[in-house]
């Protein structure tokens, strides 16, 4: 038993360490801050580092397989540009609404699925391409920012419980036992890894490579559309942005990373990429709250960004091979 | 036929031919729209603004031949457009001459960063070039908002992305040759060259055939970084003027370029000639996009489709069961 303890700390020693970091930079955040510990501090918190969170767990699961989706940030915007069309009317024309949103996101994700399985065309430009396709169509939906929102489903996602917890947070809680744990624990969710770790050798072991594939990228399309009709609550408008979209993805890849990820694959989970979001959106936050200059803010994201995504390299101290190093 | 067919497949050139005879397709298309298409004046055009991407694609090459990516394209480009303007405003007369090298040079300071940090700390390009451009980003911000520096393009910076000093061939074009000549005796004709690609196939094995891999690399970063910011330098000349952001649109299209030119996106494998066909065809097909008037929303769908299309005639991978 204290065996499994020990090899389960090893396997997932990256999202304990983004969770650590986590929790003492936000224990900072709320020192430093005027309010402190209250109800509004931590739902607008929760508000801004779910979204990130979530469309990072969409990055997770085709990193896991060793691939990458570039159009995560796209499919965000695309299923923020047309929530902010059907998500609307009676609560049921808006459930309804909220169904079609999600499905959206989920067929983007199966389409690049399909291109990789089917078209053998390799991920990272795959969703480059489809990216731009997804991101012309939200500019179709919505050339100029706006549109609406039921706003009775906005005010109870945005807002906080009875109990003072943010209503993001427990959707981001049913998100994962929903989304990411049934495909941890099943045998799709074994074949991501073993594809990621040696895609040969799990072709021999007889796993199916193309179902597994499809079931990833749809998965990583359908959590992208979850958070974009998230930020719709969130922003009660929807806006077709590239930048936005820009900086969604290439910040799922950092938080993927700080999460414990390895983009090589076979190795990581999803838990540690929202841990990997969190750290960056306070880290944001931080800054703010020490009242640095805004000048020097981006300087220091980036610096902070770039040592956070380096720390890997201390790995290389126990490399006793050269070799090892060398793929 | 077939057996042409094959000889060009094996040999990596049947993209490359592929890409070109799409790039003619595409003009004659739009000559059917307007005969202005065919016009010396719109192609020398054509190609003045495929240097820019062109140089970029030059840069990207280099690295996704060594089997990475370089993500800080946009914030490099940038960096070499205001760090030149800025040296002009700074050092006066002599500013004026040491404008372009500074800023290429900036540039190249950035990649060799971005070099040791994937060749010597072993942080996966992807993430790592990310970072770099998040720095940059940094620093240009904090250069133009707390310095307000010179922002405006020197004459010299002028005349090489606009003028048209020799037989009416654009000054930008001839930079353009310049870099790709370069290259090509750089990737063919030198060690070095066999270097990369030897890297780009299997490090490891490289590194056990006395392959210096990790200088290989730290240098290709270096030449990228140098790349990206001689384009940000003329596109400063281009437009006058340095801004932030100048390099955003510069990053999509210029791993387009090189991928649909052939090149593998995981390294090893592609030729120079392909860059330059794929720089061309992406400029050419914005511009096409554009002058058809066609709304920015089918602009970008028909642009990504176009990608996948192509790629999907000839840049397949094997099956697994192969």
């Amino acid at each position: 038993m204290r065996r499994d303890w020990l090899y389960h700390f090893r396997e997932f020693r990256g999202a304990y360490a983004a969770g650590a970091m986590f929790v003492v930079i936000f224990a900072v955040y709320i020192a430093k801050h005027q309010t402190g510990w209250a109800v509004p501090v931590l739902t607008t918190a929760a508000n801004k580092g779910v979204l990130l969170a979530i469309v990072a767990m969409a990055q997770t699961l085709p990193v896991l397989t060793s691939g990458i989706d570039l159009s995560v940030g796209m499919v965000f915007v695309l299923a923020n540009c047309l929530a902010s069309h059907v998500v609307v009317g009676t609560p049921l024309q808006a459930a309804a609404g909220c169904v079609a949103v999600l499905a959206t996101g989920a067929l983007c994700g199966f389409v690049n699925g399909a291109i990789i399985v089917w078209g053998r065309l390799q991920p990272i430009v795959t969703t480059i391409a489809t990216g731009t396709v997804y991101y012309g169509i939200a500019l179709g939906l919505r050339p100029v920012p706006g549109g609406d929102v039921h706003a009775g489903l906005a005010d109870a996602l945005t807002g906080a419980l009875p109990g003072g917890v943010p209503a993001m947070l427990v959707v981001l809680v049913g998100v994962v036992v929903v989304v990411w744990l049934p495909f941890r624990r099943s045998v799709v969710g074994r074949a991501a890894l073993a594809i990621g770790s040696s895609e040969a050798a799990a072709y021999m072991s007889g796993v199916d490579i193309g179902r597994t594939k499809l079931v990833t990228y749809t998965l990583a399309g359908l959590l992208a559309a979850i958070a974009g009709l998230l930020l719709t609550f969130v922003t009660y408008s929807g806006e077709a942005s590239s930048a936005s979209g820009g900086v969604y993805t290439l910040n799922s890849i950092a938080a993927v990373v700080i999460g414990g990820t390895s983009l090589a694959g076979g190795a990581g989970s999803a838990i540690g990429s929202i841990f990997g979001a969190l750290v960056l959106r306070t880290i944001g936050d931080l800054l703010f709250v020490f009242d640095l200059e805004p000048l020097w803010q981006p300087l220091f994201q980036g610096v902070i960004l770039l040592v956070a995504v380096s720390l890997g390299a201390l790995q290389l101290l126990k490399v006793t091979d050269r070799l090892e190093i060398f793929r | 036929m077939t057996a042409l067919a094959l000889r060009l497949k094996q040999n990596g050139q049947l993209p490359v031919l592929i890409a070109a005879a799409c790039t003619v397709v595409l003009l004659l298309v739009g000559s059917l729209y307007s005969r202005n298409f065919l016009s010396a004046d719109y192609l020398l055009l054509q190609l003045q603004i495929a240097s820019f991407l062109g140089i970029v694609a030059t840069g990207a090459m280099l690295v996704i031949l060594l089997g990475g990516i370089d993500l800080s394209v946009p914030w490099t480009v940038t960096v070499g457009g205001v760090m030149s303007a800025a040296a002009a405003g700074w050092w006066g007369a002599t500013g004026e001459w040491l404008a372009i090298p500074f800023g290429i040079a900036c540039g190249a300071a950035l990649g060799l960063v971005n070099g040791i940090g994937v060749a010597w700390l072993r942080v996966p390009s992807m993430i790592f070039t990310l970072g770099i451009n998040a720095v940059a980003q940094g620093l240009i911000v904090v250069q133009t908002g707390g310095f307000a520096p010179q922002d405006r393009a020197t004459p010299a910076m002028h005349l090489i992305a606009t003028g048209r000093s020799l037989l009416g061939i654009p000054n930008a074009l001839l930079v353009w040759l310049a870099v790709g000549l370069a290259t090509m005796f750089l990737l063919h004709r030198t060690t070095l060259g066999r270097a990369i690609y030897g890297v780009g196939n299997r490090e490891r094995a490289a590194y056990l055939s006395g392959i210096a891999t990790r200088r290989v690399v730290v240098l290709c970063f270096t030449l990228a970084g140098a790349c990206s910011a001689m384009a940000g330098v003329l596109l400063t000349g281009y437009s006058t003027k340095a801004y932030q952001a100048m390099g955003d649109a510069y990053l999509l299209p210029a791993i387009a370029a090189v991928v649909l030119g052939g090149t593998h996106i995981l390294g090893g494998r592609g030729s120079y000639l392909g860059t330059v066909v794929g720089a061309m065809l992406i400029t050419l097909l914005q511009s096409i996009l554009s002058v058809m008037q066609i709304p920015e929303m089918g602009r970008q769908v028909t642009y990504g489709v176009v990608i996948v299309a192509m790629l999907l005639v000839y840049g397949r991978g094997r099956r697994l069961s192969d």
